[in-house]
């Protein structure tokens, strides 16, 4: 959390941050949400928020009859060794929860064309969530336009018809929004990108060989 | 009622008992609360009653071991209960890792500040509050989105989501964080 802090202009909307608290997102919004709410106090303040509403529903909730048992076997395993689960720092750009993703190591980017990079973290036909290098002038590689696409900058910026993106930024966009978004000048523009939809390539790879690309 | 009373309640004094001095007898009490509550909260989505036992003791004992990150001036212990028994669920039942927000780094010797603690504890009583007035159709979208019962694009769409008494919260615990981080630098 410490170290500086860009103003960040465009944030993740109430009711997904709710569906993240609530754990509704599917796994690749989900790892967009954490890294947005690492890198965004305002953010993490609301999720706060919706925690303490999803306690108040706990504290109402209809209790169930236990097993007789249950409380004395918590109470054996009290003392019980236990392997520390490593926890991943921030490292460079990237957030925890994307290093977690990364198993601690650098991303390993592969060329898409165009100067463009891509580093796919997970793909399933629930979505997929990749990491995006876009070179300054390059176009963010095509948006899928079908279904919800989360992206979120960790270096550089990129700007398209709804404004300009930088470090923090998160753009929501659905099939709704025709946009192209392009990497500024400066630095290259590196994202996580999430969708629901399979990942297109339409302006750079024909549509042929997409299934070589994991695309 | 108790907000008047400006006492830190006696569940937050269970949980810093467990926090500081790995008290078993507050422990027994949190347990004796939270556990039938968590398999009943578990079983609302599904899960079979063997399952949901398992869940509720993986995250009984992550109470007890994970203590150290239980903070009152952040979380009341209803909601920092809440978040581990979502994170095991999900873990469990979709086998997936759920991703997580960073820790927020604690300021090194950070003294314990009761009116922070009080604040928290009288917000999460308002949110009560505002829920319980609620009709009961539209508490009952509520209870379903934080169960986990509504996918991200039906929570989207409940325009009656009455998230307007969780705005003042949020904004609360934004001067909170920020304090925090003041005195952290
Ligand atoms: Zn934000």
């Amino acid at each position: 959390m410490r170290g500086k802090m860009t103003a960040i202009t465009h944030h993740t909307p109430d009711a997904l941050l709710a569906a993240y608290a609530a754990g509704s997102l599917p796994q690749p919004f989900a790892l967009v949400v954490a890294s947005h709410i690492s890198l965004c106090l305002d953010c993490r303040a609301a999720y706060d928020a919706h925690q303490a509403a999803g306690g108040v529903v706990l504290d109402t909730v209809a209790g169930e009859d236990l097993s007789e048992s249950l409380k004395s076997s918590v109470f054996d395993l009290l003392d019980a060794p236990v392997v520390p689960e490593p926890v991943f720092q921030r490292s460079g750009v990237y957030p925890g929860p994307v290093m977690e993703v990364l198993d601690g190591k650098p991303p390993r980017w592969k060329p898409v064309g165009g100067g463009v990079r891509q580093c796919i973290l997970s793909a399933a036909e629930a979505g997929s969530v990749r990491l995006l290098y876009i070179p300054p002038g390059q176009a963010v590689p095509d948006h899928s336009h079908n279904g919800l696409e989360l992206t979120l900058v960790l270096q550089g910026s990129f700007s398209d018809e709804t404004g300009r993106f930088g470090v923090g930024d998160l753009e929501v966009a659905d099939e709704h929004l025709d946009h192209t978004p392009v990497a500024d000048a400066g630095a290259p523009c590196i994202c996580l990108a999430a969708t629901d939809a399979p990942l297109r390539f339409r302006t750079l790879v024909p549509r042929l060989l997409q299934p070589l690309f994991r695309i | 009622m108790t907000n008047s009373s400006r006492q830190i309640s006696p569940q937050t004094l269970r949980m810093l008992a467990v926090r500081d001095a790995r008290d078993r007898a507050a422990f027994s009490e949190l347990f004796d609360y939270f556990a039938p509550r968590l398999k009943g909260f578990i079983m609302r989505s599904g899960t079979g009653s063997g399952q949901a036992e398992e869940i509720v003791q993986d995250v009984m004992l992550t109470v007890w071991r994970k203590a150290a990150l239980f903070d009152p001036q952040r979380a009341n212990v209803s909601a920092w209960i809440y978040q581990i028994a979502r994170n095991r669920q999900i873990d469990v039942i979709r086998k997936e890792n759920r991703p997580l927000p960073e820790d927020l780094a604690e300021p090194p010797g950070a003294e314990p500040d009761a009116s922070q603690i009080l604040a928290v504890e009288q917000e999460t009583g308002q949110l009560r509050d505002a829920l319980a007035r609620l009709k009961p159709d539209q508490r009952e979208i509520i209870e379903k989105a934080y169960l986990g019962e509504l996918t991200h694009q039906e929570i989207s769409t409940q325009t009656g989501l009455p998230l307007g008494t969780i705005k003042s919260r949020i904004r609360l615990g934004l001067e909170r964080l920020r304090h925090e981080l003041k005195d952290a630098r």
